[in-house]
């Protein structure tokens, strides 16, 4: 392995094989936690986390220590922990890679997560299309708790935790963090919750619920320390590494840790580059609630700082990577995404359940050659509407609007001045 | 009605929470498992079990994608429509499979074996195009594999059907 690119969640990585126990512990598995146990209090450990710059991983960006802390002292009892690998945002499956290749690295930044935060019972949220995570994770659950790393007494500490899996039954708004709150507490899956849910989350109690990369990262810090993990990326304001998931049309589509803040041109190379017989047109840089990019952003740092400095409407999202290549229709394809939202949208707030359909409906007569001049500045308005939402989910699904717009407006243009799709595909649904 | 031996099995699960409603989901599954699909029976059922009430659960099983409350074959093929498996065909595909089949997307073959619907990303964009069938992925399809799957799906239900 390079020196130069040490992965340490997929470390391990054989095609079709989950790292055991034995395995994972023999390369620094759970030293993570017996160093924390050993020598940090749950102040220390938040302030190392903070320290070290991570940042929350399942979109948002957000610095995981700073959630932390939000959790205080005299914080009421009990509190909860809760990784979320619901991602259902197309274009995204690092959580599904992550956990079937080296579940113990979740479950052991579960642990320091509860630690940290004083919990008592931690929940691995699961989306219905990874059964196969679920078994895996209960697998490894089973002997973390027989090594003594979960349960009762961890490592003979008066500290305690335990973890479950909550099976969902699929829906897209599960993902959102108060959603996924109502969702494990069997109400209908609303982000409707006023207030943190670090002071009032599960049952009103104070509730930490990271993305399953994030806590992937957590025992890694705490091993070799916040120092460390900053040198790992590719600038400064990129500390770690990062789980890109890339698809589309490129040769070799997967999930794979890289230095945090890679280049696209780097890593299109390292995934054998466009398919053959295909020309690169476009990437959305981070699942479908990012925008549509050109290819003048092929050399841009693919983190949440470089993303953000493009533009206020550009962001990193979950690092999952779509490659459109130039036989592929962008209002099409934006229409394809609407329809999802439209789809997914939670039916609670009105700018996302009455909006989305309306965006949907503009699209596909542009898309059929129906459209009009006018249909832009609607969709523009439309777009800027949906930050009136409940949640982030609507402005999500703006993202790719916004950048069909800003950066493809020619092809837009196309399709309503010659009454049809450029690209000759009529789509229907 | 359920048999004893699943009531007696929720009621334990349920009764291991200290907030019974978090077993919800769990419930709705098993009931469905019973039943082939969230029947009326079954949501009548599900409030005895946790103290809810029919509204109470019937948002739920009319919310969620994987809970079928209308009656389902017995294998349900959830067709991913999203981004990268409609950029790799998912239109065709799921022409494919009506055809192969003879019903629309949404319907069920006329024998109970399966049922074709339309999903949200399934999260196999790198085996585009994907579909699941009772929770299982397939990807990288092509005719010839979706021939080759359905082929092996009714051959198992038919030995199974010998045996009984």
């Amino acid at each position: 392995m390079p020196s130069s690119r040490p992965r340490f969640i997929l470390h391990d990585r054989k095609a079709g094989k989950t790292i055991s126990l034995d395995e994972y512990r023999n390369t620094g598995g759970y030293q993570g936690l017996e160093k924390t146990l050993r020598e940090y209090s749950p102040d220390d450990v938040k302030e190392i986390i903070l320290d070290s710059g991570l940042r929350g991983h399942g979109g948002a960006g957000f610095p995981t220590g700073r959630k932390w802390k939000f959790v205080k002292d005299n914080s009421i009892h009990p509190r909860y922990v809760v990784a979320n690998t619901d991602e259902m945002e197309p274009g995204t499956f690092k959580d599904r890679t992550i956990i079937s290749v080296n579940p113990h690295t979740v479950i052991e930044g579960m642990v320091i997560a509860a630690y940290a935060n004083s919990a008592i019972k931690g929940y691995l949220f699961v989306r219905p299309s990874y059964q196969e995570i679920a078994v895996i994770f209960q697998d490894a659950l089973k002997d973390a708790e027989e090594a003594g790393f979960l349960g009762k007494k961890i490592m003979g500490k008066d500290f305690s935790f335990d973890i479950v899996i909550h099976r969902s039954a699929g829906r897209y708004i599960c993902g959102e963090a108060k959603g996924l709150i109502h969702a494990l507490e069997g109400k209908r899956p609303h982000p409707n919750i006023e207030g943190h849910l670090t002071s009032t989350g599960l049952w009103g109690q104070p509730t930490i619920v990271n993305n399953a990369e994030t806590l992937a990262y957590v025992p890694h810090i705490l091993r070799n320390g916040a120092e460390w993990f900053k040198k790992l990326g590719r600038h400064e304001n990129a500390p770690g590494n990062k789980v890109y998931s890339i698809s589309g049309r490129i040769t070799r589509p997967g999930a794979f840790e890289l230095p945090f803040g890679t280049p696209l041109n780097e890593i299109m190379e390292e995934r054998g580059g466009m398919t053959r017989g295909y020309e690169f047109k476009a990437f959305m840089p981070g699942g479908a609630s990012t925008p549509f990019m050109p290819k003048k952003y092929y050399d841009v740092n693919m983190d949440f700082y470089s993303l953000a400095q493009i533009g206020s409407d550009y962001r990193f999202g979950t690092g999952a990577i779509m490659i459109f290549d130039q036989k592929t229709c962008l209002v099409a394809a934006a229409l394809n995404l609407m329809q999802f939202f439209a789809r997914e949208s939670c039916g609670w707030c009105t700018p996302c359940r009455e909006g989305l359909p309306y965006m949907e409906d503009l699209l596909r007569r542009i898309e059929n050659g129906e459209g009009k001049e006018e249909y832009i500045a609607t969709l523009r308005e439309m777009s800027r509407l949906m930050s009136y939402s409940y949640c982030a989910f609507a402005l999500g699904a703006a993202g790719p609007v916004i950048g069909l717009l800003d950066n493809f407006i020619d092809e837009v243009r196309e399709h309503i001045s010659q009454k049809k799709c450029p690209f000759g595909k009529e789509r229907q649904g | 009605m359920i048999p004893k031996e699943i009531k007696d099995k929720l009621t334990k699960q349920i009764a291991e929470n200290e907030y019974p409603r978090e077993e919800v989901v769990n419930v709705m599954y098993a009931l469905q498992q019973h039943y082939g699909y969230m029947s009326d029976e079954a949501v009548s059922e599900a409030c005895e079990l946790l103290n809810m009430t029919p509204l109470e659960i019937d948002e739920l099983a009319t919310f969620y994608d994987f809970i079928y409350r209308e009656p389902v074959g017995k294998y349900v093929i959830h067709v991913c429509d999203s981004t990268i498996c409609w950029m790799y065909g998912n239109d065709s595909l799921m022409d494919y499979l009506a055809r192969k089949l003879g019903i629309a997307a949404g319907e069920t073959t006329s024998d109970g074996l399966f049922s074709l619907l339309p999903s949200c990303c399934i999260g196999y964009c790198d085996h585009a195009p994907a579909i699941l069938i009772n929770g299982k992925p397939y990807g990288n399809l092509t005719p010839e594999s979706i021939d080759e799957i359905l082929e092996t799906l009714r051959s198992q239900t038919s030995v199974l059907a010998e045996v009984k």
